[in-house]
């Protein structure tokens, strides 16, 4: 459409943000309600039993310390991709999106497999409320990395097109997609240890 | 401009433009308030006449034409959800809020235009999945708009459609949510800062916070009461669950009461955001047509604001009866009393506003000035509600039910529908026909309160609710009679509503057209703006120059906010 | 600052910064990997998981999402949500299990 909307690639002389960096910390902030009452629930539920094993009795803890740093990692890279659009270097940018991407993957791929361990054994939601919300709770987190996946890959591939004609809106968007992703990272720094390590 | 080669279905039905999506919003709406009316109509046929077939339709609906108690449970919790989540919300905030907090903060579009547009089909979709639920096997969802587990999650009917639209809608509700705040906060006009806006734009965006925020609990309730339907888990499923005379198939650990609390935690914040578009509304009808600046336009902004705060430490007083201790309770009836106290000041500053002001009874006024005394009872009968000793008798009564539905029925729909006959002229460019107007309203206003008044009566006798036939019970066999005047009334309500609803869609094309683009003489920066407004709303900026009300009772002098000139 | 108008030795300057708080977080994760193998009384437990796993959270939050140097719009928007954050965590010690009858519930 034909509107001109401002302070799309410059900040709002006011607030000091553009629209869509304020736009982003509200989304977040609805997010961190959305983790906050599945964390309420796991420790309802943990109150209310007297037989809730211990994460690191029955969780895979190598497995899951190798995704901390795979996603922990690629917090670095993302970042690193927005700074390397700071310093007008498309290369880098691309290079360190694509090592984000794949540290992504390999995030999902390290979750297929323990699921499937899990499967294997006849562990479902169904066999026990520790269960149920371990895999709910990393299930939502996990859904969550495909979404950032698809965003990242979308600014990574033809999205980048818009660093050719508006490099500030462009770099403000990797920004954003940025800020999400390690909203991701941090809520797994809160599950890894209170699914697996305690 | 490019605008005017676009083809039909990118300019009004895939449209990024606030004003197309603010009406698109307000006609489906329309038409899910509508069938809400529609399902309370079966409801109220029954409880005046337990037992009876229904007529023209009942043959389709069951066997034997009657009513049959799940036909009834279904009902209720159908009408509850379709006409807060798919009606009043979608009506206030998605169409009067999308239509006019761009216009009345001076910016062209709201921030996020695609993403506006997005968050209506997403609404749109939810609402379909709503609907396709009444065909499920097992009939819809009928565990109240509560949705209580245990019963929610072991009941063999669509349920899971309903949470999978409850899932969609709150999307829909997160996404809108974030587009008003950010509109409001970056793009208003030059001149236009905090302290300037119209209380509709305060209003707005303090339900979009009470949105954003308090949304996100019941999406996750929501997403592990599916957990527990479709996987099998516990979380609301206690240990050892007995379903006639059988010990339920679960894991079990889990508490119902985890999903209440989940589930208030969002649904009391939810009625603030049904009433404060309402109230906001109401400023701008009543400042409009009293001639008169608002009383105490700082404390109502902070009236609103603690409200919005407050909205979200009071959730547990729908739970008094839950069996819950003297601490707990008496924290949440205090927190309860203290919300009382910035309601109160919303309605005086209203009240006082109207105070040796030039009333002009033009339809729009007689809904915003009946809003205040309904609103005023809707409020005051939930005092004896939010007290423990008093809730313990009123609880789950008929009380309940004419308490929340004198603040959204005779509150907030009477309010919007003053603003639909308000801003008509300004998304049409005519007016809607004065004597229907007047008809709609009388007709209205009289039925609406025989319709909810016999509650509080009933309630008090203890006649409970969510019952499909009160006879059972001697004490709702007494108050039976109160029965038949309500639905009686009821259907005249119904039929009350035609020439409002012939009103809306003929005016558009025979209404009288307004001679200039400001029939109202009113103040706020929409005003400014050509009726309809143009695609990008103001083809030269506007710039604000003083506060939103500034109409002069002594001397009738009119300054808006957006004309420069003193004189 | 946050992340508008940087000079090119400011970005420089960050992106050192990104690798140092890297270095920290893989640092605390193996502390917080290798506490868990001690075993401690459960409340000890939660509570030392609690501050390695806030700690690394505010490292990610602070340097990577630049909130060191943000503006109050969003210091505004994240304080009143981190109030609500609080109400949400203390509904579990609303409910009436046994073992904390007695604790909020009385």
């Amino acid at each position: 459409m034909a509107v001109h909307i401002p302070y799309i690639d410059k900040p709002n002389p006011v607030t000091g943000v553009t629209n869509a960096k304020l736009g982003i910390w509200l989304f977040l902030a609805s997010e961190v309600m959305l983790f906050g009452a599945l964390f309420s629930a796991l420790i309802t539920l943990r109150l209310g039993v007297n037989d809730w094993p211990h994460g690191y009795e029955v969780l895979n803890v190598p497995l899951a310390t190798l995704n901390t740093v795979v996603l922990i990692f690629s917090s670095v890279t993302v970042v690193m991709a927005w700074a390397a659009l700071k310093m007008n270097n498309l290369k880098q940018f691309k290079t360190y999106m694509s090592l984000t991407l794949l540290m992504s993957f390999i995030f999902l791929i390290v979750k297929a497999i323990e699921y499937g361990s899990k499967f294997s054994h006849g562990i479902s939601p169904a066999t026990s409320n520790f269960y149920a919300i371990y895999f709910v709770i990393t299930g939502l987190h996990g859904l969550h990395i495909i979404g950032g996946i698809i965003v990242n890959a979308y600014l990574l591939g033809p999205g980048s097109k818009m660093w050719s004609v508006e490099p500030e809106r462009f770099t403000g968007r990797i920004e954003c997609a940025g800020l999400y992703w390690h909203f991701v990272d941090l809520v797994w720094i809160f599950l890894f240890p209170i699914l697996y390590l305690l | 401009m490019a605008h005017h080669e676009m083809p039909f279905w990118k300019k009004y039905i895939f449209s990024t433009d606030h004003k197309v999506i603010g009406l698109q919003y307000g006609i489906t709406a329309t038409f899910f308030l509508l069938f809400g009316f529609f399902l309370m109509i079966l409801m109220r046929w029954q409880l005046a006449y337990p037992g009876a077939e229904i007529p023209l339709i009942g043959k389709a609906l069951t066997e034997t034409g009657a009513m049959t108690p799940e036909l009834y449970n279904a009902l209720g919790a159908m009408h509850g959800t379709i006409m807060i989540f798919l009606g009043v919300v979608p009506m206030g905030v998605g169409a009067f809020g999308n239509y006019l907090v761009p216009l009345q903060v001076g910016a062209c579009d709201m921030a996020f235009p695609k993403l506006n547009m997005m968050s209506y089909w997403v609404y749109f979709v939810g609402g379909v999945i709503m609907m396709a639920s009444f065909l499920m096997p097992g009939g819809a969802a009928a565990s109240g708009w509560t949705s209580y587990p245990p019963l929610s999650v072991i009941s063999n009917n669509a349920q899971t459609v309903w949470l999978i639209s409850m899932v969609f809608l709150i999307t829909s509700s997160l996404l809108g949510s974030v587009n008003t705040i950010v509109t409001a906060i970056q793009l208003k006009a030059k001149g236009q800062n905090f302290m300037r806006w119209p209380i509709h734009v305060w209003a707005q965006v303090t339900t979009a916070f009470l949105l954003l925020l308090a949304f996100p609990p019941l999406e996750a309730a929501a997403v592990l009461q599916l957990a527990d339907r479709v996987f099998g888990s516990s979380f609301f499923l206690p240990s050892g669950l007995v379903v006639s005379g059988e010990k339920w198939a679960a894991a079990g650990g889990g508490n119902p009461l985890l999903w209440q609390h989940l589930f208030w935690f969002l649904a009391h914040p939810e009625v603030y955001v049904l009433i404060l578009p309402a109230v906001g509304v109401v400023c701008e009808i009543v400042t409009a047509n009293a001639r008169k600046p608002l009383y105490g336009y700082k404390t109502m902004v902070y009236s609103i604001l603690f409200l919005g705060f407050m909205s979200f430490i009071v959730w547990a007083h729908h739970m008094f009866m839950t069996g819950m201790g003297v601490t707990l309770s008496s924290f949440f009836q205090a927190t309860t009393m203290i919300i009382s106290i910035p309601s109160v000041i919303i309605l005086t500053t209203i009240l006082l506003t109207l105070w040796g002001a030039s009333i002009r009874f033009s339809v729009p006024m007689l809904f915003a000035t009946a809003f205040l005394p309904m609103f005023a009872i809707g409020g005051l009968t939930g005092l004896p509600l939010g007290l423990t000793a008093s809730d313990i008798h009123l609880h789950d009564t008929y009380y309940v039910i004419g308490h929340f539905h004198y603040v959204v029925a005779p509150g907030t729909l009477f309010a919007l529908m003053g603003g639909v006959y308000y801003w008509y002229p300004k998304f049409s460019g005519r007016k809607m026909n004065e004597t229907l107007g007047k008809i709609h309203f009388w007709t209205s206003f009289v039925a609406i309160n025989f319709v909810f008044m016999p509650m509080f009566f009933m309630g008090s006798k203890g006649v409970s609710r969510r019952m499909y036939d009160q006879t059972v019970y001697t004490h709702g066999a007494a108050t039976q009679s109160w029965n038949v005047v309500m639905s009686t009334a009821a259907f005249v309500l119904l039929f009350a509503q035609i020439p409002f609803i012939y009103n809306m869609f003929t005016a558009w094309k025979t209404g009288k057209k307004v001679e200039n683009d400001n029939p109202w003489d009113a103040t706020t920066l929409e005003w400014a703006a050509s009726s309809p407004p143009p695609h990008e709303n103001f083809p030269t900026p506007v710039e604000v120059y003083r506060d939103p009300y500034s109409y002069s009772p002594t001397t009738g002098k009119v300054l808006p906010q957006f004309a420069p000139q003193e004189g | 600052m946050a992340s508008e108008h940087m000079t090119l030795e400011e970005v420089k300057k960050h992106t050192r910064t990104y690798w140092v708080i890297f270095g920290a977080l893989l640092v605390l994760t193996a502390v917080t990997v290798a506490i868990s193998y001690v075993h401690l009384p459960f409340f000890w437990a939660v509570v030392l998981a609690l501050v390695v796993a806030s700690t690394k959270a505010s490292l990610v939050a602070l340097y990577f999402m630049h909130l060191i140097s943000e503006k109050t719009a969003i210091y505004l928007t994240l304080g009143l949500t981190a109030v609500l954050f609080v109400f949400l965590i203390v509904i579990p010690w609303m409910i009436p299990w046994a073992e904390v009858r007695g604790w909020f519930v009385s």
